[in-house]
């Protein structure tokens, strides 16, 4: 879009360029990019009551006549350089408002639909014998914290051990193949992990298995990945200066790591397991095909399906039976408190950051 | 002098016991990623042989996988183009935002609040999608139908609930924006601040600065960068899963209710429900992805790994 204005025939090319130069070029204050946007606002708005008033109207055409004006203006007075560059400037300030308007709709809908159910009977019931209003998502926040725990236990040593090697033992070939194949691997579609899982508990029990177990497997090819990245790149701001002052007092290598190398980093430990969870805690796909639903609880992850909280949400808004509405909101306060959980662990990964941040002395 | 000692008396270092151990595991569970990623690979192939094997008939469609698959990577495809083409653009110009014209101190807050996009699941987004930006898109495609019909992706009939193609490309678009945007970031802080200097320091304009000196550098990262998002959007499952009204055939038509679905919404909703070789057809797409994705961010990373080859930097 931007563009169009740059093709243009150059008509003053000569003119301006030497008055650049030359003379001193007029300027546009700074309060007349202000004046030009509420003034176009005033139009969009007696735009809008002709046609019927709408906030996204609204919007569109204030910032594109404030746009085409503050262009026009800057062209007149400043020339076509600066004109071009207030163009973009706009453009680029408005691509990112655009792009806040779904993370805003997206939490005032979840909120608004979501709130009315968030009581004590929600997480105090599951859904055995529930048919219409009430029920809870007691079994499916048990299970959603089971396989997740499970998840963490597989995928934290796993990553961490990985994410050592890469930084304190790897060299060669086989860095690189798994430091590459590892951010392959962060590419992996989550229900293809899913089907893995699946796939891979099919070969042993019989096709149709649906385990907790699977599940957590099918997570963590998702999580690994993410565990590895984060701890390599905190293990690596490690001073080596740290390093060779133990080795000069004779401490061995895995004593080196374990006693000096790891407690520097476990700040930065902690906040990248906690964002690698928040970002595992949410996936629906792999759960849906690795471990299904059930109305009662399970708590077993070794023993037949289990609920969980996105497939539970995703179930009760696709299958929501009759009457539909209480299903419906169901879903909704459980898609709440999913967006609540990943957005405290996020808080949490923060505060990790910190307050346990290595303590430099002096 | 007289006391070098020669080359063979020299100590090896001493390799303790626990060293030892410790590297060991350390190695193993790197090597264990690799089987994990060999394994995903071989029990997909295990699982999804009695579909390739087996006779025509037999597959969901009774036309064969090839005619069975076929549509759903049309799907996975179109969605995805269409999610990069709107959220390249975008994710460019939020990056340029953060990095060169929000204000220094709000810069970093700013970052955050664009990554928190990536934080919410991806179920919420379907959530979202169906209730709020499908019926409020609803009006649009009514508009595109009237005025830009003759062109054959606004052909209509306009879907009457919003959920089409193009509703389920603009959530993917919204989707891989956080991804897209955080690389190009990155890379747009590493341009040397002596190449904006020096263009600065010529009368360069901001604008004009951004396009000699930060584009240029940036270019194959933001082309990287919008790899992974593409390798991203072809996998979305569940935001397409219930944003997209699913009827089957291909068509480039954007606005109507008629879709064909794509391989990973499809498994979805298809998986819970299906027994027998179904399921093994199902696989069978979910490699086809697997093999899509695979190379998408094999290149990706490369590309990404090389941005300091050919940055012009040197």
């Amino acid at each position: 879009m931007p563009q169009t204005s740059t093709s243009t025939p150059e008509t003053a090319s000569a003119g301006s360029g030497t008055s650049t130069a030359l003379h001193s070029v007029g300027h546009l204050g700074r309060w007349a990019p202000w004046a030009i946007f509420a003034g176009a606002a005033a139009v969009a708005a007696l735009l809008g009551m002709a046609t019927g008033l709408n906030a996204a109207v609204f919007a569109i055409y204030t910032v594109a006549l404030g746009t085409i004006a503050l262009y026009a203006a800057s062209r007149k007075v400043e020339g076509r350089r600066r004109a071009t560059d207030r163009l973009v400037t706009c453009v680029v300030v408005s691509a990112f408002g655009l792009a806040m308007v779904p993370l805003v709709s997206l939490v005032i809908e979840v909120v608004s639909k979501g709130i009315g159910r968030l009581d004590s009977e929600f997480f105090a019931s599951s859904m055995t014998g529930i048919i219409g209003e009430g029920g809870g998502v007691y079994h499916a926040i048990a299970g959603t914290l089971i396989i997740t725990a499970l998840t963490t236990l597989i995928s934290v040593p796993i990553g961490l051990l990985t994410a050592i090697y890469l930084v304190e033992y790897g060299t060669g070939r086989l860095k690189r193949a798994i430091t590459f194949l590892v951010d392959v691997m962060t590419g992996i579609p989550s229900i293809v992990a899913g089907l893995f899982a699946y796939a891979l508990f099919a070969v042993f029990f019989g096709p149709g298995v649906r385990l907790g177990i699977a599940g957590a497997v099918a997570l963590s090819v998702l999580m690994i990945p993410v565990v590895v990245r984060s701890a390599e790149e905190v293990l690596k701001l490690v001073p080596n200066e740290l390093r060779e002052a133990s080795y000069a007092l004779g401490v061995p290598k895995w004593r080196t790591i374990v006693k000096i190398v790891l407690p520097t980093a476990v700040a930065g430990l902690a906040t990248g397991v906690t964002l690698a969870i928040a970002r595992v805690i949410g996936e629906t796909a792999p759960l849906l095909v690795t471990v299904g639903i059930i109305n009662g609880t399970n708590l077993d992850p070794f023993d037949g399906r289990m609920a969980t909280l996105p497939v539970y949400a995703y179930y009760q808004l696709t299958q929501p039976g009759v009457p539909p509405e209480f299903a419906i909101d169901r879903a909704w306060t459980a898609a709440l408190v999913l967006i609540i959980i990943v957005m405290g662990l996020n808080i949490v990964a923060r505060l990790f950051s910190r307050f346990f941040a290595p303590k430099t002395g002096r | 002098m007289t006391i070098t000692s020669p080359p063979e008396q020299q100590h090896r270092p001493v390799r303790r016991i626990g060293d030892r151990v410790f590297s060991g595991v350390a190695r193993g569970a790197g090597i264990a990623i690799l089987v994990i990623l060999a394994g995903v690979a071989v029990f997909l192939v295990i699982e999804a042989l009695p579909a390739l094997t087996a006779s025509a008939g037999d597959i969901p469609g009774g036309e064969g996988l090839a005619s069975y698959i076929a549509p759903l990577i049309f799907g996975t495809l179109l969605s995805a183009v269409i999610a990069l083409l709107v959220a390249t653009p975008l994710a460019v110009a939020i990056a340029l935002f953060i990095t060169h014209f929000a204000p220094r101190r709000l810069a970093q807050s700013l970052g955050y609040v664009v990554d928190l996009l990536a934080a919410i699941p991806s179920i919420v987004y379907g959530f979202w999608g169906v209730a709020w930006l499908a019926p409020n898109l609803v009006p649009l495609y009514v508009w595109l139908e009237e005025n830009l019909g003759f062109i054959p992706l606004f052909a209509g009939p306009a879907s009457s609930t919003g959920r089409t193609m193009l509703t389920a490309g603009l959530v993917l678009a919204i989707m891989i924006l956080p991804i897209i945007s955080a690389i190009s970031r990155e890379v747009f802080l590493q341009v040397p601040s002596l190449h904006r200097e020096a263009a600065l320091a010529l009368g360069a304009t901001r604008w004009e600065m951004i396009r000699l000196a930060v584009l240029p550098y940036g270019r194959s990262g933001i082309i990287g960068g919008a790899m992974l998002g593409l390798g991203r959007a072809l996998g979305e499952t569940m935001a397409i899963a219930l944003v997209l009204s699913v009827s089957g055939g291909i068509t480039f038509n954007l606005i109507s209710s008629g879709n064909p679905s794509t391989i990973a919404a499809n498994v979805a909703l298809e998986f819970p429900e299906s027994s027998g070789l179904d399921v093994n057809a199902l696989i069978a797409s979910g490699l086809a992805l697997f093999v899509i994705t695979f190379a998408v961010n094999m290149l990706a990373r490369s590309i990404v790994n090389r941005r300091a080859d050919f940055s012009g930097a040197n």
